[in-house]
């Protein structure tokens, strides 16, 4: 489905999440951001790019790899993202959600 | 004379040794496997320990007798791969030397990764299925065990056979029917991800099944550790659930031998260009099954479409060919319901799970995402398929290494 997030057309799967990652730029993700009550900081800034590093190498993302990443441990990981940090992150990164095989 | 080596003898190593000694011969090529382990365990079948459906004598087999006889079975450990060198060191202290390698040393749980789950609960009520002690160990306990909070637990995403954990709460629900005590456990599914199931079609074709089988489901559960003491598990954002039967999924690494070698990455997976399944840093290295860092599923049906594909591959290399970039992470799953019923499932890198038919289209047998009877009958034949003709490397009849949109309802 489309969605209009700041001034820009952007393709959504139901759950929100981008499906066309070259429609992602810093806006959507501020947009993205504030839907989920987050004002992004640098912090938050730096774990999205490593985020979106990652998903290009096409490493399958959990908690404990992003808390071992060096960028963040899971603590603060949990401080930026509050409840479901991966779930929320990878959302504003513009990047699917990770997902099963079913 | 050249030496093409690989290294273990699972599901995937088995089938590239049968796949390739018909095409790399003697005098021309030495085809050498090494395994340090006696038996061939059928992995899926550890599922069906628990319950008493199978019995340790249907799952394992020696390692020998599905090694060609022209390839040479070394039962060694492997100390170390030396990439640069092109060779392998041996514990014993002897050498390999290879011209093509292929690396087949698979998965295994890693309880240690998390703290407490390998504690004083370990096998008396915190469990594991991923590997035959555990399996047994489950067995026992559940056996006579006469109630309470089972908690079938994911640790974190990537494990081998995702679904094997929801068959396994399914098959649960069934086994406790049976025993005339549902109504005296609570089954609890705790997964990492956001859900049970995470793609569309298969969240709309299957959630109801949870529901009436009245299994709770507790996702974004990231565990940070077990509390032995209190039977709890406890995630980073603080979240407590309670059991007294854990079975759990730890995480999943490859082999040790990559820490070793320096060639894998921080959970042991050997970096693999997901379509032709050559190693990223050495061109004469090739990975296969689980020990790869490949987005597909960790399953025996991709390193079975895998073997096809990189039998050909390894073949254009030895003529100095380019490769072709042909596999695409098609993987074909039963997924065990419970009551004699099961489901297929068939899909790739990019298209997920949908309902139809297989391998006809329009005609099936087999009905995908779908409950059947007929599902069920084909997982339990699968066993002998396995045993005779997958490991052996005969191509299955109509079943094609890259999956086939046909028959499929996409939309």
């Amino acid at each position: 489905m489309e969605k209009t997030i700041a001034g820009k057309i952007i393709t959504v799967n139901e759950e929100g999440y981008l499906t066309d990652f070259s429609q992602w730029d810093e806006n959507v993700g501020t947009e993205l951001a504030s839907e989920a009550n987050i004002d992004l900081t640098p912090r938050h800034w730096e774990v999205l790019k490593y985020l979106q590093k990652e998903q290009q190498n096409q490493v399958a993302l959990s908690i404990r790899r992003v808390g071992k990443s060096g960028v963040v441990d899971i603590k603060e990981f949990y401080s930026l993202f509050p409840n479901a940090p991966l779930k929320t992150s990878t959302k504003i990164a513009g990047i699917p959600k990770p997902a099963s095989c079913i | 004379m050249k030496n093409l080596v690989i290294l273990g003898a699972g599901t995937a190593g088995t089938m590239m040794a049968n796949h390739l000694h018909h095409e790399l011969k003697q005098p021309d090529w030495q085809i050498t496997i090494v395994d340090e382990r006696e038996e061939h365990h059928y992995q899926p079948g550890y599922l069906f320990l628990p319950f008493d459906i199978y019995t340790p004598d249907d799952i394992i087999k020696t390692i020998e007798e599905f090694i060609p006889k022209d390839v040479t079975l070394l039962k060694r450990k492997i100390e170390r791969i030396v990439p640069n060198e092109n060779k392998i060191q041996l514990k014993d202290g002897a050498e390999l030397n290879y011209d093509i390698l292929i690396v087949a040393t698979g998965a295994k749980i890693a309880p240690e990764e998390t703290e407490g789950m390998k504690g004083e609960e370990w096998q008396k009520s915190v469990f594991d299925f991923y590997t035959f002690e555990g399996a047994l160990a489950l067995r026992n306990k559940l056996r006579d065990w006469e109630g309470g909070k089972l908690v079938v637990h994911i640790t974190e995403m990537p494990i081998k056979c995702p679904v094997a954990p929801l068959e396994f709460a399914f098959l649960a629900d069934s086994f406790f029917k049976h025993k005339h005590m549902r109504d005296k456990v609570e089954i609890t599914y705790v997964t990492p991800l956001s859900g049970a199931f995470t793609k569309p079609k298969a969240t709309e074709a299957l959630e109801h099944l949870l529901h009436e089988k009245g299994i709770k489901i507790e996702s974004d559960f990231a565990i940070e550790h077990v509390d032995n003491e209190s039977k709890t598990i406890v995630d980073y954002g603080g979240r407590e659930i309670q059991f007294d039967i854990l079975v759990t999924v730890p995480t999943n690494k490859g082999d040790e031998l990559m820490e070793r070698s320096g060639m894998g990455d921080d959970l042991n997976y050997v970096p693999t260009h997901k379509s032709t399944l050559q190693s990223k840093n050495f061109a004469n290295v090739f990975v296969i099954g689980d020990a790869s860092n490949i987005p597909a599923s960790k399953a025996g049906s991709v390193a079975h479409f895998e073997a096809e594909i990189l039998t050909e591959n390894i073949l254009r290399y030895v003529k100095a060919e380019p490769l072709k970039e042909e596999f695409d992470g098609h993987a074909n799953c039963f997924i065990e319901t419970g009551g004699g019923k099961a489901l297929l499932i068939d899909f790739n890198y990019t298209h997920e799970p949908v309902e139809g038919s297989f391998p006809f289209a329009g005609i099936g047998p087999l009905r995908l995402l779908k409950e059947s009877r007929m599902n069920h009958m084909g997982k339990l034949a699968f066993r002998w398929i396995y045993w005779n003709v997958l490991l052996k490397g005969t191509h299955i009849p109509f079943v094609s290494a890259t999956m086939s949109e046909s028959g499929k309802h996409y939309n």
